[in-house]
Order: structure tokens, then C-alpha cells, then sequence
């Protein structure tokens, strides 16, 4: 054992490897993302660790590794598990050989996602297991508890850490390499009265799994797992994950006199421990984020054996519905709870108004060019631009204004498609990353093309997954086992669906990308259009530009049409913040002074 | 003996090495330590902070309003945001350099930082001024920023060790040639 400073999803990572982690496949999403790519990175050659395409495919992945005895992870963020919801279902009737721990990350608040949705309820809704740490170290010890478990009850398991746990880092006790467990996985094995679904497969499975499942219950309420502190007082907390910490920081410091239950598998949700829990205490506050979950099983036991306690929380009122609990809301909560005084006031400090940081488009991203020209195109025609998942979704910002829709991965294609069909003097435009393409709009286009819509699909290519970290993709050539291979050309793609038209052209070369937008969505039916440009991340900066201040007539057009970081104002005029510019050309094409130069077109 | 620190500024500042550089050097100590930080979406242009616990017995990285000992604020406007975090006697340091955001930029406001020193003054019992961009000048690099702050933060002898042993754990993180100007940067003292 020794110590290391790591972030938790790094720890989850490593303990995933001290388990025998043998197959890591997922998709990258906030805040999953670093579990993979920190197993990438301690890879010594024995571990196979992909980036699938989507959710759906990593999850089938591990599966058929599993099915052959090894040991597998699976990784998203929670909405990623809506797309990998049909095999998740279908696998938990059919079980696996090795032990499997789909890795879910959960999202108060949420910080950057599209739903609060609480997979705590997807457990209970696929009948699997779930795992709910609380820190980075629990987070390390219980995902090799994970696989045990997934490994001894023949079920893939599921992991659910919360932001704040996968993005909290701390000094862990970890594994040397000489303690950590090898797997080898035995092959496949035929036997399709066990591999291959059918109704009486899943008729037998369902019995066995409600079975299973009201035995684990039991066991988890021994396991140590959902541990309670018992101070003899006569209310208690009932809570989990990071809200734990924060009620055991806020107990200590307040000196409050309860009970604490933590309940670290929520489903099969431990009933004789809450039992137990709840004979101790006369009320109850449940802090949980996301959703009610505790808070619901708990007044479950109360009913059903017949105890008159008080059970608080969200459905009450005392924690709120929605949003990511803190150290101080859930200190303001278990003072009031427990009628205890909050050791100060919150005094308002005599602030002056704070000037806001909305997250932008990166100076010199493509993507500001590919919606100016769009826009630029289209002006005056009747358009909907609907968006989608990427750093692209922030070209709905002022002043660009460029995105009518955004719902989930992928939805921009059809949504466009549909819009169509009712509003049929509007020209439909739909944006979707590259990286997105794969995952979700290939069969969106398909369905776009034999359904005769009328759109125009426009890929904003900028060769990686941005958003997340610069994760690879098929269209980029490299693979997470760090080889080189033939990348899947988008074009191809789209024309192999049936895309007649199809154009690429460099977003910064304003003109071109402008003409191109104009000519290309004239066409009827389905065309696509490429905006093909490297994200300014991943390039070495150009000369900055340079703004000559004897042509500049302070129209501030550039600043204005383009809400650039690189352009600020300073002493009243557009000035260039060469640390941030890159030198990428486009507010000197919108310049209609030729103010500007300097930048990548003049090296 | 337990701190809580709390690193503020803008996405792209350094913040994220400032906080990693200050636990490296509390693990080298035996000291446990744990952080929580900005990451993602926001960090693109958008505010940065870094919660900071040094010692035993803690449960989270993140802790409450008035309980920080030191702020150290990479830009006036973020350290004011922040503040409602500092303890009663709490310190702060602060690079009186502001950054404009570009929502400032397009409605054309004159944000210059100065109200939110101000706001300092008015409610910091021990406020540390330091101009950035001219401590970046005199040690010699625009990246110096983040260890031009830290030394001054050490220099505080609120955190449990000193800026000789910062130094050797940056020595042991950064690039070599860029040893020797990261050292002039923790040690400017002006």
C-alpha cells in the first residue's frame, strides 16, 4: 500500500485495474470522462480500452468480454446510459461470467448536462445492483467490492458516482502492483440456453433475479456498506454519496446530536439495516441529491412494518427538488432539522455587481466561422438551425444567436426533419460535431434521406471530441491502444446513405464557406455541408492579428458580429489580446475597413 | 492543524497547477489533502476556483462559506465572487490586473477592476496587493503569474510549510528549463 494524490476518477480507475480489469470501453461525458482515460494510461499492454462510438456499443462490448470471463468496465456520463439502456435491460436477464461494473456518472446540479436524471433509478428499474460512493478513497476501495460482487452473483453492477466525487481529488491509500488481483478470463464458452435471450429465458431470469435481488438486500445490510452512527439520538440523517460528507462535516461542526445512516447500495436498497436505522430514531431527515430515492424506500419501511416516524426531505420540502446540495445548504438543513444555531450569520458583504463569465466559443474555434457563415448566408431567408451536443452548443450565445434546438445526442438531424414537415417555407439546417456524427446522426441521416426530407445537415468537423478533452473518434485515425488505422471518412458515409450532395470547405475562408452555404442549400432533399477546420485547441497559434488603428473607424463590427475572446476593448476601440488570439483570419475578413491583418493569412 | 484555501481567477490562468503544485507539496509532508475544481464547459473563459484542504480528518474536498484562511485571487472580480468563503481573519492575495469577459466586451462596459479592489479594502482585514502584469515583467515570462501568487500565499506563513519546499516540489513537476524562472517567480517579494 502507499499513498497517492488522485483525482476520484482517477482512484475508480485505479481500483478498477487493482481488481483485474481486463476489457474498458465507454464514452467520453462529463464528468466520466478521466476514469478511461486514466486506465489508458496506466495500460501496460494486458488491458484492452476502447472509445466506442456510442454508449450503446462500449456496454456490448463488455458484455461479450464479459461473457468470456473477463473482467469488465464500461464507462458514461448518466445520459449515456439512456443510449446504452436496450443491451443494459436485455443483460441483466442474461447475467455475465466476469465480474462487469458499468460506470455511470451522475450529474447534480446539473454542471453540464442535459437532465438531473438520478441512475439510482435505472437500478432499480433494470433490477442490477448499485454502488453509490461518497469520497475518492471509498470510491477506489468500493469499485473492486463492485466486481466482486458482479463477479459472484453472475450480474453486471452498476457504479454511480456523482461531479463531485469524479472531480474531487485526495491523498488515497492505494495498491502496490504486487497486491492487486490478475484475472484471467477463460474464453467463450457455447451454451445458448444461457447466451441467447428468449421469452423463457427471461420468464426463468426474472424469477431468479427478484430472488437474488431480496437475498442481496440482506447481504448488504450486513456488508458494512450502509454503515449507521449511532450516537443514540432520536433523529438521524439518512444520506449518501457526497451529501454523507457533507452531513458528517456539518454534524461535527455544529455538534448536532443524530443518528447517520449512509446507504452506499441503494438498490437492492439494504431494508433490515433501514430497519434497523429507523427503530433507533423518532425522525428522519434523507439529504440525497437528484432524486428522492432513499427518502421513498425509507417511508416504505415505515409502512411496511408499521412505524410511526417522520420522514423528511425532498418530498417534504426541507431539501431542495432540484440542484446540487453543498456544505453550507446541507448545514443550514441539519440546523434547522435539529434545531441547533448555525455557528454565524450570513452577513451580505457590500458587493458591487459581479460581471458575469458565461463559458464562450475559444478565440479562433472553427465553429464561430461555420455559424457566422451560415448566418451570413442565410440572412433574411426564414431558417432553423438546430443544434446539438458539443462545444458547439454554445454558438447559441450572443452575438452568433445560432442555435434553435439542442435536446440530445444526435436529435439535430431528425428534429430539423421534422420542423420540415410542418413549416415547409423554412429552410432546415441541422449542426452536428463530428464526433456526435458517429455516435448518433448516422441513422438519423439515413432516416432523413429515405423519408425525403428537405434540410441541410452541416458537419462541423474539427477532427476530435472537443468538448470533453480531445477524446479520439473514428474519423481521426487513432485508437485508444495507440494505433494508427484508416479513418472513416464522413463524406463516404454520407454519401453511402444517399447524400447526393455533399461539400466540404475550410469555415475560416469566409467567402468560400458563405458561397458554399448558399449554393449547397438550394439543392432539394438532403444535403450535407463539411465545415472542415482543426479546433484551435489542438494547433499551434498563428501570428496574432493586428489591428491597424489609422484604418479602424471603431465601427466595432468585429466585436460585435463575432463575440470573439480575442477582440476586447481597451481605451475605447477593439484592441487584439494576443494571449488569447490565434491568429485565425475571420475578423479580418468581416472588417469592412481592412483594419485588420496580420494572423495566419499574412504568415 | 487543517487549512482551507481557495485559488479563484479565470479559465487559463494556471490555477489548476497552483492548487496541484500546493498538494504535491502537502503529500510530501505526510500532510492529507484534498481539492475540487472547475472543469469542463466552464473553463472555457469562464470563472476558475479551486477548493483546497490541507490536514487530518476531513470528509469532503469542498467546504463551507466562512471558512477559508487564505484567498488567493488570480483576478479582483473572481476574489470578490469568492469572498462570502473567507473566515473572520481570513487573508486574501490579489493580482489587481482585471480581466474583461466578452459579455462586457460586446455591451461595452467599463469593468476595470478598481470597484472590486474597493470591495476588497472595504472587507479583507489582511489584503496583499500584487500587479500581475508587472511582477510578470520583472521575473521575466507572462506564464509566471501562478507562482508570482503562490510564493506570495506561502510568504503568509498561514500554510504549513515554505517557499523552500514549494520550490523543490516545482522542481520536481516542471520542465527543466523552466526551473530557474518558476524559482525567481516564487520568490519575487515585492
Amino acid at each position: 500500500m502507499h499513498k497517492e494524490f488522485l483525482m476520484g476518477n482517477a482512484a475508480i480507475a485505479r481500483g478498477a485495474l487493482a481488481a483485474g480489469l481486463n476489457v474498458v470501453s465507454g464514452y467520453p461525458g462529463t464528468p466520466s470522462t478521466e476514469v478511461l482515460e486514466t486506465a489508458a494510461k496506466s495500460n501496460d499492454g494486458s488491458l484492452y480500452v476502447e472509445w466506442s462510438v456510442n454508449e450503446k456499443a462500449a456496454l456490448e462490448l463488455g458484455a461479450g468480454a464479459a461473457y468470456c470471463g473477463a473482467r469488465t468496465m464500461v464507462t458514461m456520463k448518466q445520459v449515456g446510459l439512456n443510449v446504452a439502456s436496450d443491451p443494459l435491460m436485455s443483460l441483466a436477464y442474461i447475467g455475465v461470467k466476469g465480474g462487469m461494473v458499468i460506470l455511470v456518472a451522475d450529474d447534480p446540479g446539473p454542471i453540464s448536462s442535459q437532465t438531473e436524471q438520478d441512475t439510482r433509478h435505472f437500478a432499480a428499474y433494470s433490477k442490477l445492483p448499485c454502488f453509490d460512493p461518497s469520497s475518492v478513497q471509498e470510491a477506489y476501495d468500493m469499485i473492486q467490492t463492485a466486481f466482486e460482487y458482479s463477479e459472484k452473483y453472475g450480474t453486471p453492477v452498476l457504479f454511480r458516482p456523482t461531479t463531485r466525487v469524479c472531480h474531487g481529488y485526495a491523498s488515497v491509500t492505494v495498491k502496490d502492483r504486487e497486491e492487486m488481483y490478475v484475472n484471467k478470463p477463460e474464453g467463450f464458452v457455447r451454451d445458448p440456453s444461457r447466451w441467447v435471450i428468449f421469452p423463457k429465458l427471461s420468464y426463468n431470469a426474472h424469477m431468479d433475479i427478484e430472488k437474488r435481488n431480496a437475498g442481496l438486500s440482506k447481504v448488504f445490510s450486513e456488508s458494512g456498506l450502509n454503515p449507521i452512527t449511532d450516537h443514540g439520538a432520536r433523529r438521524g440523517i439518512a444520506t449518501h454519496g457526497i451529501s454523507y460528507a457533507y452531513a458528517c462535516e456539518a454534524v461535527n461542526e455544529l455538534a448536532a446530536p443524530v443518528n447517520i445512516f449512509k446507504v452506499g447500495t441503494p438498490f437492492p436498497f439494504p431494508e433490515e439495516a433501514a430497519l434497523e436505522f429507523l427503530n433507533g430514531v423518532e425522525e428522519v431527515l434523507c439529504i440525497e441529491e437528484l432524486d428522492p430515492v432513499i427518502e421513498r424506500e425509507l417511508t416504505y419501511v415505515c409502512g411496511k412494518y408499521g412505524l410511526k416516524k417522520k420522514i423528511c426531505g425532498k418530498l417534504t420540502g426541507h431539501i431542495p427538488a432540484a440542484g446540487e446540495n453543498t456544505c453550507d445548504s446541507v448545514k443550514r438543513a441539519i440546523a434547522e432539522f435539529t434545531d441547533t444555531e448555525l455557528p454565524y450569520e450570513e452577513n451580505a458583504e457590500d458587493v458591487p455587481p459581479l460581471p458575469v463569465r458565461p463559458p464562450v466559443l475559444c478565440a479562433g474555434c472553427p465553429h464561430r466561422a461555420s455559424f457566422f457563415a451560415v448566418k451570413t448566408a442565410m440572412k433574411g431567408k426564414k431558417s432553423v438551425f438546430c443544434g446539438d451536443i458539443g462545444c458547439y452548443t454554445l454558438g447559441n450565445a450572443m452575438p452568433l444567436d445560432m442555435v434553435d434546438t439542442c435536446l440530445c445526442m444526435g436529435a439535430g438531424v431528425n428534429i430539423a426533419q421534422g420542423i420540415g414537415k410542418i413549416d415547409k417555407d423554412t429552410s432546415c439546417f441541422a449542426f452536428v460535431g463530428d464526433s456526435t456524427f458517429f455516435a448518433s446522426a448516422i441513422t438519423g441521416a439515413v432516416n432523413a434521406v429515405y423519408n425525403q426530407a428537405d434540410m441541410t445537415l452541416v458537419v462541423l468537423d474539427n477532427s476530435t471530441t472537443a468538448m470533453t478533452g480531445h477524446q479520439p473518434h473514428p474519423g481521426t485515425g487513432r485508437t485508444m491502444m495507440g494505433q494508427v488505422v484508416d479513418k472513416v471518412d464522413i463524406t463516404a458515409v454520407l454519401k453511402g446513405v444517399g447524400v447526393k450532395t455533399v461539400e466540404t470547405v475550410d469555415p475560416l475562408d469566409l467567402k468560400a464557406a458563405v458561397d458554399c452555404v448558399k449554393r449547397v442549400s438550394a439543392e432539394p432533399g438532403v444535403k450535407a455541408i463539411i465545415f472542415k477546420s482543426p479546433c484551435a485547441v489542438l494547433i499551434k497559434a498563428g501570428r496574432p492579428a493586428v489591428i491597424d488603428n489609422e484604418k479602424c473607424r471603431n465601427c466595432k463590427r468585429c466585436i460585435n458580429l463575432l463575440g470573439c475572446p480575442g477582440i476586447v476593448m481597451r481605451e475605447g476601440r477593439p484592441a487584439i489580446e494576443n494571449s488569447l488570439c490565434t491568429g485565425c483570419g475571420l475578423c479580418s475578413q468581416v472588417c469592412p475597413f481592412d483594419a485588420i491583418g496580420g494572423g495566419r493569412n499574412e504568415e | 492543524m487543517k487549512n482551507n484555501i481557495l485559488i479563484t481567477g479565470v479559465g487559463g490562468q494556471g490555477i489548476v497547477l497552483t492548487s496541484k503544485l500546493i498538494a504535491a507539496t502537502a503529500m510530501e509532508k505526510d500532510i492529507p489533502v484534498m481539492s475540487a475544481e472547475t472543469i469542463g464547459m466552464a473553463q472555457k473563459g469562464g470563472s476558475v476556483f479551486s477548493f483546497l484542504r490541507l490536514g487530518e480528518g476531513l470528509y469532503c474536498p469542498m467546504f463551507a462559506r466562512k471558512s477559508a484562511d487564505i484567498i488567493i485571487g488570480f483576478e479582483p472580480a473572481e476574489a470578490v465572487r469568492m469572498l462570502p468563503y473567507l473566515r473572520d481573519g481570513g487573508k486574501v492575495i490579489v493580482n489587481t490586473h482585471p480581466i474583461m469577459p466578452v459579455t462586457a466586451t460586446l455591451k461595452g462596459s467599463d469593468y476595470t477592476g478598481e470597484e472590486m479592489l474597493a470591495c476588497l479594502e472595504r472587507n479583507v482585514g489582511e489584503l496583499i496587493k500584487i500587479d500581475g502584469e508587472r511582477a510578470c515583467e520583472e521575473v521575466g515570462s507572462p506564464r509566471a503569474l501562478n507562482m508570482i501568487m503562490l510564493g506570495a500565499a506561502v510568504r503568509l506563513g498561514v500554510l504549513p510549510f515554505g517557499v523552500e519546499d514549494v520550490t523543490e516540489t516545482m522542481k520536481k513537476t516542471v520542465k527543466p528549463q523552466f526551473v530557474e524562472m518558476n524559482t525567481r517567480a516564487l520568490q519575487y517579494n515585492k
